[in-house]
C-alpha cells in the first residue's frame, strides 16, 4: 500500500519512558482478528489504556490530554516480540507518524518503514533529554527532518542526526513502497528461480 | 590468494541475493513461504487492489493455527471474527492455487511444527512467514525469519523481500548437560545472559557440542527462541541428525534429487576462521533447569535461584519494578514453592513429540495436582497421533490429564484458551509478556520437565527431584 510522503514533521510528542515495549502491549492478540486494515488505533495499547470494563486508566499517558502529537517517544528496545504488522498499523491509525527510541526491534523497524512510520533511533543521552524536555514542558515540539536525517528539540535547539539507508529514505520521502520496485525485477527473479534446487 | 572463509549464514544468504542495492537492502529470493490466517488476509487484499498475481504459488504453504479452537474442532468455529479469518485463508489459498491445510485437515497444525515434519523445511533454504517464530526452521541450517504483512505481500507477488544484511553472531555452548536439563533450559539460559535485546540486528549461529548432540526437536526449540533475544533468526549447521530427520518425509526430495541435495547440504558449514561480529561462549555445566520470573523472556533464572534486583541484571528500575508488580513477585523471592494455577505444554517451542515424552516421563505414576488446570496441546495432528501411538495418552489419562487438539492454544490468547487475570501459568511457550496468555495472566516460561513437575505438585518444583 502506498503511503503519504514523509519529509519534515514538526509536532508535540507523547512520552512513554518504558523499556522493552513489546508488540503484544501495542496491540494484544485478541484484536488481530480483522481481515482488513482498519480501526486498529482504537485498541492501541489496549490493556495499558483501558480497564477490563473499558473505562480509561487515568494514569496512562494516552489518556492524559496534556500529551498530544504525531510523535511517540518510547524507551529502549521498542517493538520487540511478535512480528505483527498490526502493531505498526495501530500506531499509524492512532495518528502517529514517527516513533523515537534509543533502540528498536528489527521486525518492528522494518514494518514501520514499510507502512510510512519513521523510526528514529537516537542515543540514550538524547532520548533522556527529550523525556526531560517534555516533562518540563508538555508542549515541547520535536522536529524530525528526514532529508537532513536530523531530529531537533525545538526551543531548546538540541539536535542529533539519525541513520536510515538511502533506499528507504528515497522511498519514504516519495511515498513509494517496495512492491513497485520488486515488480520491476521480475525477469531477474525468474532467472534466479530457474537455477534454484528447491 | 585464498578465499575469505565463509560462515554458514553467508553461504545461504549470498546464494539468494537477486540484487544488491547500494546503500540499501538486498533483494532476497525466498524458497519457502508459510502463511496463516492472522497475518495474510490484508496481504491478499493488497495484491487484489494492485491487480497482482501470486508469482510462485507452489512455494507458499498455508495452515490455520493461531485462531483455531483446541476442542471440538469438528464443530463450526464459534467466534465469527475467527471463523472469518479462517475462511479468508481458505478462499485466498483456493483462488491463488496455494496448498492449504485448514482446520480438520490431517496435516493441520502449528505452522512451525508442520513445515519440518512434512519435509517442506530443508537445509540451505530461505524461509519466511508472517510470524516471528519462523526462526524455528533455522534448526535445519536454513535462513528463516518472521516478516510483516507488507512483506507477505511482497513474497506473494515477487517471491522476494528486501532485507538489510544482518550482522553475524555465534553462540557456542560446549560440555555436557546435567540430568533434567533440556534444550528449552539451554535457550532460556542464553537469553537470560544476553537479555531480550542482546542479539538485535544479528543473525545467530548456534555451535558447539551441546547443539551437535541435540535432536532436531531440541534444535528447533533453541532456534525458535532466538527471536526472544532480539535476533533476526538463529541457525544450526545441518549434519547427519538433520539428514536422517528429513529423509523419507512427504515433501523431501527423493531419489536422484535427494542425492544432489544431500551433496549440497554437506557443504553448508561455517569454515574455520570465518568472521563473526560478535561471539559468546557458555559452558553446559553452568545450566540449571530455568524459569522466568518477569515479563520478558530475558528475565529468567535457574530454578534454585532467587529473583535478582534491577541492578544485577542491568535493567532500569522503573521497568523492572513494573514487571515484578505485574507478576506480584519481589526481589530476592525464591521461585521454588510458588503456587501455580495453570500448566500449558504445547506451542511451536515445545509442542513436538519429544516434549510430550519428557512431560510423560515425569508424570508417569503420579497424579495431577487438584488445584492445577492443565492444557496439553500437541503442535500438530501428526504429533497427536504419535502421542496416542506411543502410549503417552494412556499415561496422561491415568494421571488425570486430558489431551486437547492441535493449535497455538494458550501461547497467545487469541483463541479461546486464555489464562484468567491474576493466575499463574507455567508455560512451555516462548513469551511471558504482560497479557500474552490472557489479560492480566502471569506466565512463567519453562521446559516441559518443569511444567510437568508443577502440574503434579501444584508449585514451582525442581524437576530433578522427580526424575
Ligand atoms: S505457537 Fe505461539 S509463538 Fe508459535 S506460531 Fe503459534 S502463537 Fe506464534
Amino acid at each position: 500500500m502506498a503511503y503519504d510522503k514523509f519529509t519534515v514533521l514538526k509536532s508535540t510528542a507523547v512520552p512513554m519512558p518504558i523499556e522493552n515495549v513489546d508488540t503484544d502491549q501495542i496491540i494484544p492478540a485478541r484484536f488481530l482478528k480483522a481481515t482488513e486494515r482498519k480501526g486498529f488505533g482504537d485498541n492501541l495499547f489496549r490493556d495499558w489504556r483501558y480497564e477490563n470494563d473499558g473505562t480509561p486508566k487515568k494514569d496512562f499517558v494516552l489518556n492524559n490530554p496534556i500529551y498530544t502529537g504525531k510523535i511517540l517517544v518510547g524507551g529502549k528496545n521498542f517493538g520487540s516480540g511478535s512480528s505483527r504488522e498490526h502493531a505498526a498499523w495501530a500506531i499509524y491509525d492512532y495518528g502517529f507518524r514517527c516513533v523515537v527510541s534509543s533502540f528498536f526491534a528489527d521486525i518492528f523497524k522494518n514494518n514501520s518503514l514499510n507502512i510510512g512510520i519513521l523510526p528514529v533511533q537516537v542515543s540514550e543521552a538524547f532520548l533522556d533529554k527529550i523525556f526531560k524536555a517534555i516533562e518540563a514542558n508538555p508542549k515541547t515540539e520535536l522536529e524530525v527532518n528526514l532529508p537532513e536525517q536530523k531530529i531537533t528539540i525545538v526551543g531548546d535547539g538540541a539536535s542529533e542526526s539519525f541513520e536510515i539507508n538511502g533506499y528507504k529514505k528515497h522511498n519514504m520521502t516519495n511515498g513509494y513502497d517496495d512492491i513497485d520496485y520488486l515488480q520491476s525485477l521480475s525477469s531477474d527473479i525468474k532467472t534466479h528461480a530457474e537455477k534454484s534446487i528447491y | 590468494m585464498s578465499k575469505t572463509p565463509a560462515a554458514l549464514f553467508d553461504k545461504v544468504w549470498d546464494s539468494h541475493v537477486v540484487r544488491h542495492i547500494e546503500d540499501g537492502p538486498d533483494v532476497l529470493f525466498i524458497d519457502r513461504h508459510f502463511i496463516h490466517e492472522v497475518t495474510s488476509p490484508v496481504a491478499f487484499l493488497g495484491l487484489e487492489s494492485r491487480g497482482l498475481k501470486v508469482m510462485f504459488p507452489e512455494k507458499t504453504f498455508a495452515t490455520a493455527d493461531h485462531n483455531t479452537p483446541t476442542i471440538n474442532q469438528h464443530l463450526p468455529v464459534q467466534d465469527p471474527l475467527s471463523a472469518n479469518q479462517l475462511k479468508a485463508l481458505e478462499s485466498n489459498s483456493a483462488k491463488y492455487g496455494i496448498s492449504h491445510w485448514g482446520l480438520g485437515n490431517p496435516k493441520n497444525g502449528i505452522v512451525h511444527v508442520v513445515g519440518p515434519e512434512n519435509g517442506i523445511t530443508l537445509p540451505g533454504m530461505t524461509i519466511v512467514c508472517g510470524d516471528s517464530h519462523t526462526s524455528t526452521h533455522g534448526a535445519f541450517g536454513a535462513i528463516a525469519f518472521g516478516i510483516g504483512t507488507s512483506e507477505v505481500e511482497m513474497v506473494l507477488s515477487s517471491q522476494c523481500i528486501m532485507q538489510p544484511r544482518p550482522k553475524k553472531m555465534r553462540i557456542k555452548v560446549n560440555g555436557k548437560l546435567g540430568k533434567g536439563i533440556v534444550p528449552k533450559d539451554v535457550v532460556l539460559y542464553i537469553i537470560s545472559k544476553l537479555t531480550a535485546a542482546g542479539a538485535t540486528g544479528y543473525f545467530v549461529e548456534f555451535a558447539g557440542d551441546v547443539f551437535e548432540n541435540m535432536t532436531m526437536e531440541g534444535r528447533m526449540t533453541v532456534c525458535n527462541m532466538s527471536i526472544e533475544m532480539g535476533a533476526r533468526g538463529g541457525m544450526i549447521a545441518p549434519d547427519e541428525t538433520t539428514f536422517n530427520y528429513i529423509k523419507g518425509r512427504e515433501k523431501a526430495p527423493k531419489g536422484e534429487a535427494w542425492d544432489k541435495a544431500l551433496a549440497y547440504w554437506k557443504t553448508l558449514k561455517t569454515e574455520e576462521g570465518a568472521f563473526f561480529d560478535k561471539e559468546y561462549e557458555f559452558s553446559a555445566a553452568d545450566i540449571e533447569p530455568m524459569i522466568t520470573y518477569g515479563t520478558n523472556p530475558g528475565m529468567g533464572i535457574g530454578i534454585t535461584q532467587h529473583i535478582p534486583s534491577a541492578k544485577q541484571i542491568g535493567s532500569s528500575k522503573a521497568s523492572f519494578d513494573k514487571s515484578l508488580a505485574y507478576m506480584d513477585f519481589h526481589e530476592d523471592d525464591n521461585m521454588i514453592g510458588k503456587k501455580i494455577d495453570y500448566v500449558f505444554i504445547g506451542s511451536c517451542t515445545n509442542g513436538r513429540i519429544e516434549d510430550f515424552r519428557a512431560f510423560a516421563s515425569v508424570i508417569k505414576g503420579r497424579k495431577k495436582a487438584d488445584h492445577v488446570t492443565a492444557w496439553i496441546v500437541p503442535g500438530s495432528h501428526i504429533v497427536e497421533q504419535q502421542i496416542k501411538d506411543e502410549g503417552i495418552l494412556d499415561i496422561l489419562l491415568a494421571a488425570g490429564f486430558q489431551l486437547r487438539q492441535p493449535g497455538c492454544s494458550a501461547c497467545l490468547a487469541m483463541n479461546d484458551d486464555k489464562i484468567p487475570a491474576g493466575k499463574y501459568a507455567v508455560s512451555t511457550s516462548n513469551r511471558n509478556f504482560e497479557g500474552r496468555q490472557g489479560p492480566g495472566a502471569r506466565t512463567l516460561l519453562a521446559s516441559p520437565l518443569v511444567a510437568a513437575a508443577a502440574a503434579v505438585t501444584g508449585f514451582v518444583t525442581d524437576p530433578r527431584e522427580l526424575i
